[in-house]
C-alpha cells in the first residue's frame, strides 16, 4: 500500500481535514493529503515535539510506549498514531467526528507505514 | 542575545523562544552580522557568518548552473547538533539566518518558527535609510560600535 492509499484510508472518513505521515524525530512532513487552510508544516512541526514528549514522559514513568495521541480542543481536534519506525500518521479533524473510526485507520495506517 | 537593529530584537526573542535554538546568527547576504545569540567569542562569530553566507552563496550558484529555482534552506542533522541555514527577503535586503539546534527541538519546529521570524522582521523593518558615504575615519569607530553592540565589550 502506498502513503498516499494509506492516507486516503484516513482522509475519508466525515469530519477529517487531512491527514499526513510525519518523520517524528525532525518533525518534518513525508506525505499529506490536507483540506485548503490547513498548514502541513506547522500541524508536522508541532505535532512531532507532543508526540516526541509524550515518548519522553511515558518513559520516564516506566510506562509503554503511547501508541495513539488524541489531543481534543473545542473546534477540532488532532489524532496521531506512532509506527514502528518512528513515522506518525496524523489526523486533523472537525470536533464532531467520529473518534473511533478514526482512531482505528490511523492505527492500520501506522501499521502499514511501518 | 545581541543585535544591532533594535527593531529585530522582538522578533528574534520570539522565535529563540519557540524554537528553543541553541546559536543564532543573523546577517546581510554578503557575511555582516545584523543580531546574534548564544555566541561568546568575536571570532566565533565572524567565522560563522563568513561561512554561512559562503555556503548559501554556493546553493546559489548550484542552482543558477543548473537552471533551478534559488535554493533557500540548508539543513544538516547529525547526531549531536543540527544546523539550519536559511536566506530570506526582508526590505532591508537579503539576509541570511543560520541556526544551531539540539535533540531537545527538531528540524521542523526550527524551520516553521523561522519562516514566522523571516516574515515577522519584514513587517517590523523600519524603511531603509538612505546609506551614507563610508569614510576611512569613521570606518573604525563604527565597526568598534557593531562590535560592541554584539558582544557588550
Amino acid at each position: 500500500m502506498s502513503l498516499a492509499d494509506t492516507l486516503a484510508a484516513v482522509t475519508r472518513i466525515p469530519g477529517v481535514r487531512g491527514a499526513l505521515v510525519v518523520s517524528g524525530r525532525d518533525g518534518l512532513v513525508v506525505a499529506e493529503a490536507l483540506m485548503e487552510g490547513v498548514d502541513g508544516r506547522a500541524v508536522a512541526a508541532l505535532t512531532g515535539s507532543v508526540a516526541g514528549r509524550m515518548l519522553g514522559l511515558t518513559g520516564a514513568l516506566g510506562a509503554p510506549p503511547p501508541a495513539l495521541l488524541h489531543l481534543q480542543a473545542a473546534e477540532g481536534a488532532l489524532l496521531a498514531a506512532y509506527a514502528p519506525s518512528g513515522l506518525l500518521v496524523v489526523a486533523v479533524t472537525a470536533p464532531d467526528v467520529n473518534a473511533g473510526e478514526v482512531r482505528l485507520a490511523l492505527l492500520q495506517a501506522a501499521e502499514h507505514a511501518a | 542575545m545581541r543585535v544591532i537593529e533594535p527593531w529585530v530584537e522582538g522578533p528574534l526573542r520570539a522565535f529563540l523562544n519557540e524554537s528553543a535554538a541553541r546559536l543564532t546568527l543573523l546577517m546581510t547576504a554578503s557575511g555582516q552580522v545584523v543580531a546574534q545569540h548564544g555566541f561568546t567569542r568575536s571570532l566565533d562569530v565572524m567565522a560563522a557568518a563568513a561561512l554561512g553566507a559562503g555556503i548559501l552563496a554556493s546553493t546559489f550558484e548550484i542552482a543558477r548552473l543548473m537552471d533551478s529555482p534559488p535554493l533557500d534552506e540548508v539543513a544538516h542533522e547529525g547526531t549531536r547538533l543540527g544546523f539550519y541555514l536559511a536566506g530570506f527577503e526582508t526590505p532591508r535586503g537579503r539576509w541570511v539566518g543560520l541556526v544551531v539546534f539540539g535533540p531537545e527541538t527538531s528540524l521542523g519546529l526550527v524551520q516553521l518558527f523561522f519562516g514566522r521570524l523571516a516574515a515577522d522582521l519584514a513587517l517590523a523593518a523600519p524603511a531603509a535609510e538612505p546609506s551614507g558615504q563610508v569614510l576611512a575615519e569613521n570606518f573604525e569607530g563604527e565597526l568598534n560600535a557593531s562590535l560592541r553592540a554584539l558582544f557588550g565589550r
